[in-house]
């Protein structure tokens, strides 16, 4: 697959389009009134058709919520969110439910057609990947359902399964991230409006790949999605995140929250792209991404590998992690960050070795243009009984330009003595050498530097699933538009 | 009519006058060697062709197949066809060989207006060039530059100019820090090359590499000029006699 001619193309498109999911589709929404209180989220909870478990956990997390205090930590700055000055939920009216994609409204099939994500043919030539699309917050139309049933896989959104599968729900839910855990996923848990559920039986190795594509429609609507995903013993199943966005003058709140649990000899592989909207080179506008996504290896030999490519929000907070609480349980986290113009990112991983010969990798690669800062934050723990654990970081930052800020935080706690913990890390910059080589053999200035940028992140590209990969290396490009010449 | 006239050409680099008046014509199929002590400007000739940054033109016109080579970005001079093989290849990390080449080589056919290249079609003409070369396949796929020997790192550098083909081929000290194997291979690599339509510009320190690639002229650039022309036999003498000559008419 050749990476810049496509990239420049990309490109080409954006300066005529600067951002092409930038378009607001013509839906008249149902919405909650504006800010939050208990009615807010019994409104939600109704319209969840929810029974009054779930109403109960939601109101207790809330109340916790407000005890709490937005966390400040983070290298990242931006505007004071009035929590009272947002819309907690909207969802596409006239929609009862479609059984087919006959029954979708034809303006929202119009606006995946222009995210390239035709459902349609991708019915027609089923079985590849799995569609559970969300818009904004409702499920719209969940494809391949059946096929997955037949096996034994439940695959809905996460409303679906609270109704359907209350047992599964209430066991899993809130059990890696529980609802006190930190500020962000504690309005999650009062607020979630939907996501995704993902459930595999013992022994079954999900022999697709389960995609989900997220989509803020509505100008100021937070958007609180919620995934869980659980494989049971021996399965193994590979899931697919891709975000799109489109252009908004105000700030919007993503504040998710994604529970995996990977039980006895189980796997899960988790990969996100993620190109929310950005905000423009001065930085108005952009979403704000404070996602708390953890992953449980709860049961002996299980794995959890988090694969994230990061090129899009204004403001990210994000650090998938770990808990590698089964014997000879691995974890691991490929990490590309790129962050361009007023973008600034603090993300990274944690890696909690609970259990014996724990293993977790971390790949990490930040990329900082423009104004940009771009923060690696990341913990690896040992704990007492984590005999022969081992660890491998290796962080990695390339700097474009001379005005942008590369920063790496790496915690590391051990405390048993047999525990092997190794950090790697390097700063670098673009050389005028690599620059004038590439354009001595023919490419332009921007070619050179996306193809010298994806040669940088090569060794977590190559972990994304092939239908990610070559989206992901177009995203790289488009991400660096302007960051050179 | 020259493929590349060079006329009253004054370059600087950081406010430093290098180049202090260089005429050169190269006509098609020509080959040129360039010898020179340290510090004469080979070198900057060299990125001055090429379209480096930082390498300013004060005076002087440098005309490639008619063209005014001066206002093109490096990258349009590459794809006009100026090709440089650099004395210090520069290593591009996670970039496959493979991957590299047919982007520079879609780049080129772009730039012509062409259709790009299928890409099994694209490796199959690699392949042929690499074997005139002794490049193993495993050469192609590791990352460009990163790792290679010397003598690889400049046999590469050939393999380059033998897919993209140009029309005149820069070769900066290619002969510096190769071993008589390596040397004889790239040369060899060289003198595949040489048709009546590529002209190659050849800077050296030593007569040893045109032992190899016999040149049609030999100019002894110092002080950034050039001090005298000739045959292939200035070369010799100059092997003989050193550059004292020209340091003293210089001084």
């Amino acid at each position: 697959m050749s990476i810049s001619e496509e990239t420049v193309d990309q490109v080409k498109k954006l300066e005529a389009d600067k951002y092409k999911y930038g378009f607001v589709t013509d839906i008249e929404m149902e919405t909650a009134p504006k800010g939050l209180n208990e009615d807010i989220i019994r409104f939600i909870s109704e319209k969840k058709e929810e029974p009054q478990w779930m109403l109960e956990w939601r109101l207790k997390a809330y109340k916790h919520w407000l005890t709490m205090e937005e966390p400040n930590w983070a290298k990242v700055g931006y505007k004071k969110i009035d929590y009272q000055d947002l819309y907690y939920y909207a969802a596409p009216k006239s929609m009862d439910r479609p059984k087919s994609l006959d029954e979708v409204d034809p303006e929202l099939l119009k606006t995946y057609e222009k995210l390239g994500i035709p459902l349609k043919e991708q019915e027609l030539l089923s079985g590849v990947v799995a569609v559970d699309a969300v818009f904004d917050s409702v499920s719209v139309a969940t494809t391949y359902k059946a096929k997955l049933t037949e096996m034994g896989v439940i695959f809905c959104s996460i409303s679906e399964a609270v109704r359907e599968y209350p047992e599964l729900v209430k066991k899993y839910l809130g059990s890696v991230v529980p609802h006190s855990d930190n500020y962000f996923s504690a309005l999650n848990c009062a607020v979630f409006t939907d996501g995704s559920f993902v459930y595999v039986p013992k022994g079954l190795r999900c022999p697709m790949e389960l995609s989900t594509y997220f989509r803020i429609n509505a100008e100021n609507t937070g958007q609180f999605e919620r995934t869980m995903i659980i494989a049971d013993e021996g399965s193994y199943v590979s899931y697919l995140e891709g975000c799109t966005a489109p252009q908004r003058d105000e700030n919007q709140l993503h504040a998710a929250v994604v529970e995996l649990v990977a039980l006895t000899n189980a796997e899960i592989k988790y990969s996100t792209v993620q190109n929310w909207y950005p905000g423009d080179e001065t930085g108005a506008g952009g979403i704000y991404n404070f996602v708390t996504k953890r992953g449980a290896c709860r049961g002996d030999n299980s794995k959890i590998s988090w694969t994230q490519v990061e090129t899009g929000s204004a403001v990210t907070w994000k650090y998938p992690s770990c808990i590698l609480q089964g014997d000879n349980s691995i974890g691991e986290f490929y990490s590309v960050a790129i962050t361009n113009n007023a973008q600034q990112a603090d993300t990274g991983t944690k890696m909690i070795h609970l259990g014996k010969n724990t293993k977790s990798t971390i790949i990490s690669k930040g990329i900082s243009a423009g104004r940009a800062d771009n923060t690696y934050r990341g913990l690896v723990k040992i704990m007492p009984k984590a005999e022969g654990a081992r660890n491998f970081t290796q962080c990695d930052s390339l700097l474009i330009g001379n005005t942008c800020g590369a920063h790496t935080v790496p915690y590391i706690e051990t405390r048993n003595p047999t525990a092997r913990v190794e950090h790697e890390a390097t700063t670098s910059k673009i050389s005028e050498d690599q620059m004038f080589y590439c354009q001595q053999r023919g490419l332009s200035p921007e070619e050179a530097v996306s193809l010298i940028v994806n040669g940088f992140c090569k060794e977590v590209m190559k972990e994304l699933p092939m239908e990610f990969a070559v989206e992901a290396q177009k995203l790289i490009g488009i991400s660096l538009e302007g960051s050179v010449g | 009519m020259s493929l590349l006239s060079i006329r009253d050409l004054h370059a600087t680099v950081g406010g430093n006058e290098i180049l202090k008046g260089i005429n050169l014509e190269i006509g098609p199929g020509e080959i040129h060697a360039v010898m020179g002590p340290n510090g004469s400007g080979k070198s900057t000739l060299s990125y001055v062709l090429a379209g480096r940054e930082g390498y300013e033109v004060t005076r002087g016109t440098i005309a490639f197949k008619g063209k005014d080579l001066i206002d093109l970005a490096a990258d349009e001079r590459a794809n006009e066809g100026v090709f440089l093989a650099f004395q210090y290849p520069v290593e591009v990390p996670g970039v496959v060989g493979m991957t590299f080449l047919r982007e520079a080589y879609n780049a080129k056919l772009r730039y012509l207006g062409k259709q790009e290249i299928d890409a099994m079609e694209f490796l199959k003409f690699v392949r042929s060039r690499a074997k005139t070369l002794n490049m193993s396949d495993d050469m192609l796929k590791r990352a460009v530059n990163v790792g290679f020997s010397g003598g690889e790192k400049k046999r590469n550098e050939i393999l380059q100019m033998a897919v993209l083909e140009p029309d005149l081929a820069i070769l900066d000290e290619t002969d510096s820090g190769l071993d008589i194997d390596a040397l004889k291979l790239v040369s060899d690599g060289v003198n595949e090359l040489r048709s009546e339509n590529r002209s190659m510009l050849i800077i050296t320190h030593y007569q040893r590499l045109l032992n190899y690639i016999q040149p049609d002229h030999v100019h002894v650039l110092a002080h950034g000029k050039i001090q005298r022309s000739g045959g292939k036999e200035l070369a010799l003498e100059l092997e003989a006699k050193g550059y004292a000559e020209f340091s003293e008419e210089a001084a």
